[in-house]
């Protein structure tokens, strides 16, 4: 984990996914738009800067379809 | 045109905050239903995004809420029309137009059924939520006509402006709704828009054949007492204002003085003055050659009858003269047309008995 | 010799195959799961009765046997049944919760695999004595056979099977026969699980994966039938003798199913780790000059003649070589079709079979065959980019795998095929596109899937 970046990473259920584009106004920084108009997430973890903008894009999505999930941490041996 | 109207109006201030919230929460609803039919079909320009329709969707929801809070509060405090606490949940419960009320009640528990359902989005699952929100369809038109039947001023142009143009913005809305992505679901697209259109026809032959009938306020289940109270006042506040008669037809006991006096010319006349138990005045005048064993033989006579607040508000003359069974027509400045039917039982100078009036100019 | 030809969808233009009997086409050591009759009192005198081992044991066995999912995913089926019995252990629940499910992936959905349906036909016991074992390796109370709806010559096998058995009271847990409908992605695993819980037949999101949250929330063991068959037989000899065939990382033999320009096409039983060669030859060798070998289905990749003839057929040697193993399915394209030709037809036919729920796969599937198509009948010079620079937003963003395989077929035909497309580009469709297709499909329909 590098500095500024928290524990959890951006999801999209795609079934759930109707293309409505909100999470894509909200988070351009991290969410692109395929040639559909449905979210591409990068699957990276999620800097802490935007963590409130992430978690908004996820209150805001009218299907539920964005998550935000923590990954699990494998121990890196040595200083992180 | 019939006869009587009546307006049941207070001066206190929770009865106009009840009335202004009210108000307030139909344009509110209205233009969050606009909005919420706008995130549906994903209206979003360039200026404008979609998470803008979201955020002012729910915030406004949550608005909605607050001033349904009050409106209900006030009502309930408001110790003039008797809206108890049971019908703040349970529709139908209250002695104040009960099935008007009730309406409102019944979209009231929808509103919170959606509202807690959206706060609770991901513990109550997408498709539940999607199921209790598909009710905000008919949380609207109950509050239209809710609006429309309790309220005590409906023919006032900003009550009524206001109703017509919201109802106007959730039509349009709801078209451009079942127009967007069209021809998918087609039956029920038309399903839908030709019950609509039912509805909206019905509602509007609703609407004027009741609320903005001058009747409505005793047609719509208004405690009498109520009613009578609005007599008695005769306030002079501002607004309409209209001493009135009770709804008629209506049937009182009577009771009265009789009089009789002759003159040099050997006309005489009998003056009947009585006021029912249902708050009217009546008086009657009969003149005539007199007839041997007492009584009158009609040749002119006058009437006037009106609420006690404003006896002579109707006047006419007797139509038939049976010993005591007296029929008459009178009308009011404006045409207005009752006809009295006066049952009396005479006991040297009082009278008692039954006055039956009815609307239109008598059988 | 014994032929399964009604055990086939009912107007399928695709080719059926017939199985080869045992001893003929096969090596010594391998010919394990067709070595019996179908009914009860033969498949028990020719293999012996199932042995009354306990859960834990059949657990240690199944995971130092090797043996993985021939399903095609090929995940070690041990390792999987252990996910399970922690599952279980982990999460606490109510007593009408208890217990495990096994569920047996009997839909063979992709057209050009026979493996499954013919195994089920002529060994039907030793399916169900894999289910039975398996239950009782994970404490399973409850096993389904997930079957096609349409197969009805299968389903009553095995339910002539599964009276036989009743008849005897050998099982513990009764198995259900589950008959989906016959769709490409009714076979996905998750699939399986809403079908069986009462919904439509199409994947669910995950997580949770079955072995955590299955049928009925409980844990769950989805497994191919021909996994099973092999669980069944490693329950009575054990893992050294199962690991005695194939190779040291892909232990004990495999059916697969060989297609296209072959003398025999059939299904056949294999040591893993033979070469493609050795597989063709099995097959009575190539009808006439092949150009490439389609590996793993229409979930794999297509491999030039050569390449396909040097590589060991087992999971990670096909998976080096840039295919996969995926249910055993091979395919011989002969010099004189187009693969560009065949390929968009799998295309189409995948598209077409989208479950219809994720947005990339619903418009990306069926955008992707119409390049493919325009490439191979019209020379379309716009398709190679506009098919590249699409493949990155279709796969790996459905809810399931099912336009990753897609993806993966279609680009591995360009690099493949690479020379055919400049022909095609050049001089348009070449003359292989008149050519009978040679991929077998069910006829394409617009057919409506809500």
């Amino acid at each position: 984990m590098t500095a500024g970046s928290s524990n959890s990473r951006l999801r999209v259920n795609p079934i759930a996914c109707k293309a409505h584009g909100v999470c894509i106004e909200l988070l351009p920084e991290l969410i692109g738009s395929d040639p559909w108009g449905y979210p591409v997430v990068s699957g990276h973890l999620v800097p802490n800067r935007l963590m409130d903008h992430a978690k908004r894009a996820v209150e805001a999505c009218p299907t539920i379809a964005l998550l935000l999930e923590e990954v699990p941490q494998t121990p890196t041996s040595g200083r992180s | 045109m019939t006869a009587a109207s009546t307006v049941i109006t207070s001066t206190t201030p929770l009865w106009y905050a009840t009335r202004a919230t009210g108000v307030v929460t139909l344009v509110l609803l209205t233009m969050s239903v606009v909005l919420g039919i706008m995130i549906n079909v994903r209206f979003a320009t360039e200026r404008w995004p979609r998470f803008v329709t979201i955020g002012i969707h729910r915030n406004l929801s949550l608005l909605v809420v607050t001033f349904l809070g009050l409106h209900i509060v006030t009502a309930l405090l408001d110790s003039y029309a008797p809206v108890g606490w049971l019908s703040v949940a349970i529709p139908f419960a209250s002695s104040y137009r009960p099935l008007w009320l009730g309406l409102g009640t019944v979209a009231s528990d929808i509103l919170v059924a959606l509202v807690i359902t959206s706060l609770l989005r991901t513990r109550v699952g997408q498709r539940t939520w999607r199921a209790v929100h598909w009710t905000a369809y008919a949380c609207w038109p109950l509050s239209v006509v809710h609006g429309l039947g309790t309220g005590t001023d409906p023919k006032a142009p900003a009550i009524l402006g206001t109703t017509v143009v919201c109802v106007a913005a959730v039509v349009v809305a709801a078209a451009w709704r079942l127009a967007s992505g069209w021809p998918e679901h087609r039956a029920l697209r038309l399903t839908a828009g030709a019950t609509s259109a039912a509805a909206l026809v019905a509602a509007t032959a609703w609407t004027t054949s009741g609320p903005l009938k001058a009747d409505w306020a005793a047609r719509s289940g208004t405690p009498s007492a109520l009613l009578a109270r609005a007599h008695g006042t005769a306030s002079t506040g501002t607004g309409a204002t209209a001493a009135a008669l009770p709804a008629l037809p209506l049937t009182t006991d009577v009771t009265g003085s009789l009089s009789s006096s002759t003159a040099n010319s050997g006309q005489s006349s009998v003056t009947i003055n009585g006021t029912g138990s249902s708050p009217v005045a009546f008086h009657v005048v009969i003149t005539g050659p007199a007839l041997q064993g007492g009584g009158v033989q009609m040749t002119s006579s006058q009437v006037t009858f009106g609420p006690t607040s404003q006896p002579t508000l109707y006047s006419g003359d007797v139509t038939s003269l049976q010993g005591t069974d007296i029929r008459a027509a009178v009308t009011d400045s404006g045409g207005g047309a009752v006809s009295l039917d006066l049952n009396l039982t005479i006991n040297g100078q009082s009278v008692s008995g039954t006055l039956t009036a009815s609307s239109g100019s008598g059988q | 010799m014994n032929q399964p030809e009604a055990a086939g969808r009912e107007g399928d233009t695709a080719r059926l195959y017939a199985a080869q009997s045992a001893g003929s086409g096969q090596t010594a050591e391998s010919g394990r799961l067709f070595s019996g009759p179908a009914d009860l009192a033969g498949h028990v005198g020719a293999h012996g009765p199932l042995p009354g081992h306990d859960g834990p044991a059949i657990l240690d066995a199944v995971d130092r046997s090797g043996l993985t999912g021939r399903g095609g995913a090929a995940f070690p089926t041990g390792r999987k049944m252990r996910a399970v019995v922690d599952a279980t252990a982990r999460v606490r629940r109510s007593a009408r919760q208890q217990g495990a499910v096994v569920v047996a992936n009997g839909c063979e959905g992709e057209p050009a695999s026979a493996k499954d349906r013919t195994l089920l036909t002529r060994a039907p016991h030793l399916v169900l004595d894999g289910i039975a074992a398996a239950a009782r390796a994970i404490g399973a109370n409850r096993a389904h056979l997930c079957l096609h709806e349409d197969e009805h010559a299968l389903i009553q096998v095995v339910q002539l099977a599964l009276k036989e058995r009743r008849s005897a009271g050998i099982d513990a847990v009764d198995v259900q026969i589950a008959a989906l409908p016959h769709r490409y992605v009714a076979s996905e695993e998750t699939s399986l699980i809403q079908f069986l819980d009462g919904g439509p037949a199409m994947p669910r999101f995950t997580p949770p994966r079955p072995f955590e949250r299955g049928v009925a929330g409980r844990p769950t063991l989805v497994d191919n039938v021909e996994t099973l068959a092999h669980v069944g037989l490693i329950a009575r000899h054990g893992p050294a003798w199962f690991r005695a065939s194939g190779m040291a990382n892909a232990p004990g033999t495999a059916l697969v199913t060989v297609g296209g320009a072959v003398t025999h096409p059939g299904v056949y039983e294999i040591s893993l780790g033979i070469t493609g060669a050795e597989l063709l030859e099995l097959a009575g060798g190539a009808a006439e000059p092949l150009q490439a070998v389609l590996t793993g289905g229409y979930f794999g990749a297509w491999l030039p003649e050569s390449r396909f003839l040097a590589t060991r057929i087992a999971p990670k040697d096909l998976a080096a070589a840039g295919a996969a193993m995926g249910a055993g399915i091979f395919v011989a394209l002969p010099r004189t079709s187009c693969a560009l030709a065949e390929t968009a037809r799998v295309a189409r036919y995948m598209a077409e079979q989208s479950a219809g729920q994720c947005g990339p796969c619903i418009n990306g599937l069926p955008a992707l065959a119409g390049a493919l198509e325009a490439l191979a009948r019209r020379g379309d010079t716009r398709a190679p980019d506009y098919i590249n620079s699409l493949a990155p937003y279709v796969a790996g963003r459905g809810a399931c795998h099912h336009p990753d395989g897609t993806t993966r077929l279609i680009a591995s035909a360009l690099s493949v095929f690479a020379a055919d497309v400049r022909t095609h580009l050049g001089r348009g469709p070449c003359a292989g596109t008149r050519r009978p297709s040679i991929l077998p499909l069910p006829a394409l329909a617009a057919e409506a899937h809500r």
